[in-house]
């Protein structure tokens, strides 16, 4: 027993320190097969990307199916969802359906960019913590645990409410700055295991840099769990960001779901009982950031065989 | 023990100290001023609007050195100050925010505590368990992905309006006043749940799914293994992965706190609730900046208030913090 783990061991060790020598030369294309293989049997996986890739492509075609565009008015007053109507109009005259895909629209974009930049401050601080250890990651941690604790959305309430965000971008920097916290936890929790791995002893001592290090060697070998983590950064930002727009706190020029939402509240959707005003953006964000969970749950298996179903 | 309750405790102070540093400078960083902007809304003309700036950039002290001006914000702070109010006016901000804090707490504090229990429990059943996963796990997916005032008007429009079972808006009958009656309790009970529900439901999603995975992740290790292959009840065997799973959980629980209250102030907008949630619309409807940063303060209180509950009660469920043995 004893024997055969030392074995397997200085194996692994061996073709690491030969992939350090040899760089990114012969890609591992029987895993990637095998890979594949599990994703396509994967129910949980399969499920969630259509879901997310049925909408998306309702986002980039869908405001080609319509002449409308979300902010006109001069359509019939509160009509339910018809041949002519798909989605039905709101109370003041607009259509919902163009509503709808433009709101969808935004709800990728902001989702995308504020993930980016939610993994972009979470992977610094991550790889640097994780990586250099010592009073650095001493400092990022405490800061990490101080911005985890602040409710995101007050600070965001507050934030928004000073500056007026007039712009998607705005609105998903905003986001991507307050909620990187618990992704920089995770990923500096995985780089400090891998940091302490044989084959980044031999990365060190064949003299390579600490960026180097991080970026050639460490962050490939998590890089399904950075893409996880993207994924759950990417739903959560959905969310948040209808949050605001419900609020009114999002901008005020680019239709969106949360924004929707907002209009229904304060058009009085309920009492009127125009369910075709409130339930669409509902089921866009759900079914976005649900598709995308449960696409992360699948991928999850998919990379790490201990969780499948057995 | 202490040294671990002494470490949070320390960053809790430290977090405190930053949310309030960011509640002074945000005003002072932004672009625009809000005096300009109050000014503005009152349609002064241009001779009364310079006089009003200067008062007001006096009174609230405006004029002075900002290291001033933010020893002035603290000591405001300590003695509950935080401004008077311009949306409703004649009321102080914490006059507000402690009349409708009382509302915001009944929902919140129910709906987190029975949301965790039932979410534990409920998703512990399911793992492993392959007819209950199949059913209760993509009921947990699409519940935990609802936004919150989505389910709000959901329950609001089917429960209140269709169904006419519960009523729609407020904490109780308008024709009441709030009094130790059974009538009352009745009325306010009525108007309570669907709020509750709402923020009930979602949390729930959420427990429910990062407990079944625990469950499973705890049902694979090794001490598993080795309970099973001394022949143990699979009932032993769950009450350790149970015990176990919880852990994680309730460090999850004080992630969450931040999202469930976020949750609450857009539910109860949708419920016209009088709550935090009712205060912070109306508060960014007038721009009501002293109020707005007010209940920032408070939110914040809050979930440092409950963060140190739960490492409390980590404390008290994880031996291995009482003795100073780092966990993995």
């Amino acid at each position: 027993m004893d024997t055969v783990d030392q074995h397997t061991d200085s194996v692994s060790t061996g073709t690491a320190a030969v992939s350090v020598t040899v760089a990114e030369e012969a890609p591992p294309r029987r895993s990637r097969n095998e890979t594949l293989y599990f994703a396509f049997r994967n129910r949980k996986l399969v499920i969630g990307l259509s879901v997310v890739t049925f909408f998306l492509l309702l986002a980039i075609v869908g405001p080609w199916l319509t002449d409308a565009t979300p902010f006109e008015f001069g359509y019939p007053t509160g009509e339910p969802p018809s041949r002519e109507y798909w989605l039905g109009t709101t109370a003041p005259g607009q259509d919902v359906f163009a509503q709808f895909v433009y709101g969808l629209r935004s709800s990728f974009v902001v989702g995308a960019l504020a993930g980016c930049v939610a993994a972009a401050i979470g992977m610094t601080v991550g790889f640097v913590g994780g990586y250099r250890g010592g009073a650095v990651d001493e400092i990022l941690s405490v800061l990490t645990n101080v911005v985890l604790v602040i409710p995101t959305l007050a600070v965001l309430i507050i934030v928004a409410a000073y500056l007026s965000v007039q712009s998607l971008l705005a609105e998903a920097v905003l986001i991507g700055v307050t909620s990187w916290p618990w992704a920089a936890r995770a990923i500096r929790a995985q780089t400090f295991s891998l940091a302490s791995r044989d084959f980044i002893s031999v990365a060190r001592l064949s003299g390579q840099t600490g960026w180097k290090i991080v970026a050639k060697e460490i962050a490939p070998n998590m890089s399904s769990y950075l893409f996880l983590v993207f994924i759950l950064l990417f739903g959560g930002s959905v969310l948040i960001a209808a949050t605001l727009d419900f609020l009114g706190l999002g901008p005020s020029q680019v239709m969106s779901l949360g924004l929707m939402l907002n209009n229904a509240v304060s058009g009085s959707a309920l009492q009127l009982g125009m369910w075709w005003w409130f339930i669409p953006p509902g089921v866009g964000i759900t079914a976005i950031v649900g598709g995308l969970y449960v696409m992360n749950v699948g991928l999850d298996e998919v990379f790490n065989p201990k969780l499948r179903e057995t | 023990m202490s040294r671990y309750l002494l470490r949070k405790s320390a960053i809790y102070l430290l977090t405190f100290f930053v949310a309030v540093s960011i509640d002074f400078a945000i005003p002072r960083l932004m672009p625009g001023n809000p005096i300009d902007s109050l000014i503005g809304r009152l349609q002064a003309d241009s001779t009364a609007s310079q006089e009003l700036h200067g008062f007001f950039t006096e009174s609230f002290g405006l004029d002075e050195p900002l290291w001033k001006q933010y020893l002035t914000f603290w000591r405001g702070l300590f003695h509950g100050d935080l401004g008077p109010s311009i949306a409703y006016v004649g009321s102080s901000v914490t006059e507000l925010i402690w009349t409708a804090i009382p509302y915001t707490l009944a929902l919140l504090v129910p709906a987190i505590v029975l949301s965790y229990i039932a979410g534990n429990r409920v998703g512990a059943m399911a793992a492993r368990r392959k007819t209950l996963d199949n059913t209760v796990l993509p009921v947990a997916y699409v519940l935990t992905a609802m936004p919150y005032m989505w389910l709000a008007l959901i329950l609001a429009y089917v429960l209140a309006f269709r169904l006419q079972i519960f009523p729609v808006s407020g904490a109780y009958d308008f024709s009441l006043q709030p009094a130790w009656t059974l009538e009352f309790a009745r009325s306010f009970l009525a108007h309570w749940f669907l709020p509750f529900l709402t923020l009930f439901l979602v949390a729930f999603g959420g427990w429910a799914i990062g407990m079944r995975n625990l469950i499973i992740y705890e049902l694979e290790s090794e001490y598993t293994n080795y309970l099973q292959s001394l022949g143990a009840p699979s009932r032993l065997v769950r009450k350790y992965a149970y015990s176990n799973a919880v852990l994680p959980q309730m460090s999850g629980l004080a992630l969450a706190l931040g999202l469930v209250v976020g949750g609450a102030l857009v539910t109860e907008i949708v419920f016209g609730y009088p709550g935090i949630g009712s205060l912070i619309i109306t508060a960014i409807q007038v721009r009501d900046y002293f109020l707005l940063q007010g209940i920032f303060l408070f939110i914040i209180l809050g979930v440092l208030i409950a963060n140190f509950i739960v490492d409390i009660a980590y404390v008290i469920v994880d031996p291995r913090t009482r003795t100073g043995i780092q966990g993995s």
